[in-house]
């Protein structure tokens, strides 16, 4: 199906010849450029300089291979050198990188180097074959077929056809019913929408310090303060569930701002505002896609995520003010208890991270 | 008890309390100087560097915040950003203002320690407001770093990046990187909250809790780059574009010297 056209006959399509060859198998080609010779096909003496030059870059390959292993024994792992734009970085990691990847480059580029200046670079035409098969080939696979779908009977015992029918439609009923699963959940434990809609902030729960759990009074926190919190029942229940979705849902964040600035509110009324003394709490999982957000920026009272940018407006209502999220991150209502210290009022009214399915309005 | 109440309304209960809240008083006041000797008193300061603080925030600072700190249409007011606020603001070459803009940018230092010092005095003497730390303060030889880890993720690290190098906010503003800060500047920033930055009090994140992170980010800065070229330490997007345009970039250089014909 192909034919070599050697040096000597490419020399017909010249410059002056047809634009066009005509293939063995009939077709039009365009015509290949006429060949040129290398340097090296004349001259004798650049034929042995370019043998130099790649024997040269092996015997550079050997020489990298070689220094790799006295740089890996002899250079201190620990000896930190400073370089122009890279800056600081370990001697040791450098000479490694240098020597093994110089050593790898140059194997390659002898190679090239060889392939280019001395291995023979006449034109070589192959023509394409066919891409579909003979119309013998194709009407001995169409008889192949017949004959077994007239052995097997698959067209002529009907009951054996409509059982196995019957058999490949109920086999995937079984990997559905497990799948199930995912969803139904035993009797005594809350649907998973529930469990979205619910985090263990509850009357009572004290706002403590994320990492410390200390205990938080009103005048801990200046104006312009951030304090990241958690319930403090956070740990046993995290301990009792044996996994992190309790603080996944709960992880929230305290700000202070002066109350005449708190624009509005997502509920309370003017005797039971949600803040304390302008003392805001908020839920700090992104309501787009739930990143835990904490970028308080206390003189716009904006809350940006890093993740793709949804900035919400903790003055007015937390409300979103540009980016992704179509929810604003909802706002717990605190107070302080008997002893002084910030408790939640009740659960987050809207559930925290998240838009799914059924979370409803 | 009961006696004491019934006659806590005798006029030398009076007499008797006064005596009482001196003996306390003076007492807390050796206990604190003999322990601290940088913190006096309650003021940390002396008139003497007041006075030469009002003479350099007259000249420097009173053309946009008023002569008396008390701010104006383009400057904030300064009553109440305490000893610790202009220490900050000024030791960092924040302030003075080289031109008006999103943010402050830090930048050389003006002044002398001895005239950022003598500033701050003048200011924290104006209004109750966040006092510098001691240099008992910063000690964070007993400081926990594995704590400090975490209180920096917690807290620090979704504006200044986790390896501190900073990161962008919005409206042209951004949490600077903190691989040059000092101790020192690092515990005025938590505790005066620099620009967008929100306060870390000590009530919430105590001395302890801040001299951890000190020691976290003084970690980080002493972290060497075993490889090279840090590229920001923002890991997968920069390392990722520098991957695309330098390795690919090189590949395709060395396939286009393969493809080209040897002369």
């Amino acid at each position: 199906m192909s034919e070599i056209v050697s040096s000597e006959s490419s020399s017909v399509y010249d410059a002056d010849g047809p634009n066009e060859v005509v293939l063995p198998n009939g077709r039009f080609a365009p015509a290949p450029l006429p060949h040129e010779l290398r340097r090296a096909d004349i001259d004798p003496k650049a034929a042995k300089r370019a043998e130099r030059q790649v024997a040269n870059l092996f015997i550079l390959a050997m020489l990298m291979a070689l220094l790799f292993i006295v740089a890996y024994v002899a250079v201190d792992k620990d000896t930190v050198i400073a370089l122009p734009v890279i800056g600081t970085m370990s001697l040791s990691n450098l000479l490694l990188g240098l020597t093994f990847g110089l050593s790898v480059f140059c194997i390659g580029a002898g190679a090239i180097h060889w392939a280019k200046k001395l291995m023979p670079d006449v034109e070589v035409v192959q023509s394409r074959h066919d891409m579909a098969s003979s119309e013998q080939d194709r009407a001995e696979a169409v008889e192949i077929f017949q004959v077994g779908a007239d052995e097997s009977g698959f067209g002529s015992r009907t009951i054996i056809r409509r059982t196995l029918l019957g058999a490949l439609a109920l086999f995937p009923i079984p990997l559905i019913v497990i799948l199930r699963d995912l969803w139904v959940t035993p009797p005594d434990s809350p649907s998973p929408s529930a469990l979205l809609k619910e985090t263990i902030w509850a009357d009572g729960v004290r706002l403590v310090v994320d990492g410390t759990n200390r205990p938080i009074k009103p005048s801990d926190v200046p104006v312009g303060g951030l304090v990241n919190i958690i319930p403090a029942n956070l740990e046993e229940v995290q301990k009792a569930e044996g996994n992190l979705n309790a603080r996944a849902k709960a992880s929230s964040l305290l700000i202070r701002m002066r109350p005449e600035e708190i624009r509005s509110q997502q509920g309370g009324t003017t005797e039971e505002p949600w803040d304390y003394q302008g003392i805001l709490a908020f839920s700090k999982i992104c309501t787009h896609v739930g990143c835990p957000i904490s970028l308080y920026q206390q003189r716009t009272h904006h809350l940006l995520c890093p993740c793709h940018q949804s900035t919400f407006d903790l003055a007015d209502s937390a409300k979103v003010v540009f980016g992704p999220a179509a929810r604003r991150m909802p706002q717990l209502a605190i107070t302080v208890d008997s002893e002084g210290y910030l408790v939640a009022r009740h659960d987050f009214t809207e559930h925290v991270g998240p838009s799914f399915w059924e979370q409803g309005s | 008890m009961n006696s004491m109440a019934a006659r806590r309304r005798h006029p030398a209960a009076l007499l008797l309390m006064l005596l009482v809240a001196l003996v306390v008083t003076g007492g807390l006041y050796t206990a604190v100087s003999s322990t601290t000797s940088a913190q006096a008193a309650d003021q940390p300061w002396t008139q003497t560097q007041v006075d030469k603080g009002k003479k350099l925030f007259a000249e420097g600072c009173s053309s946009c915040h008023g002569l008396n700190a008390q701010g104006s249409s383009i400057a904030p007011t300064l009553l109440g950003a305490g000893q610790a606020g202009v220490e900050f603001q000024v030791g960092t070459g924040r302030m003075p203002l080289a031109a008006p803009g999103s943010q402050a940018p830090a930048k050389k230092v003006i002044y002398s320690q001895e005239e950022i010092d003598a500033m701050a005095a003048f200011v924290g003497s104006l209004a109750p407001g966040p006092l510098s730390p001691t240099p008992a303060m910063l000690d964070t030889s007993k400081a926990d770093l594995a704590t400090g880890g975490s209180l920096f993720r917690t807290n620090c690290a979704q504006c200044h990046s986790f390896a501190g190098k900073g990161g962008a906010l919005s409206n042209g503003t951004a949490a600077p990187t903190l691989m040059n800060a000092t101790p020192k500047q690092i515990y005025l920033a938590m505790i005066t909250g620099p620009a967008n930055m929100p306060i870390f009090s000590n009530e919430t994140l105590t001395i302890e809790d801040k001299q951890s992170v000190i020691k976290w980010i003084e970690s980080l800065q002493a972290n060497d780059n075993p490889g090279g070229l840090a590229l920001g330490r923002l890991g997968p997007v920069t390392e990722g574009l520098f991957a695309w345009l330098a390795g690919l970039g090189a590949l395709i250089l060395v396939a286009i010297w393969v493809g080209v014909k040897a002369k």
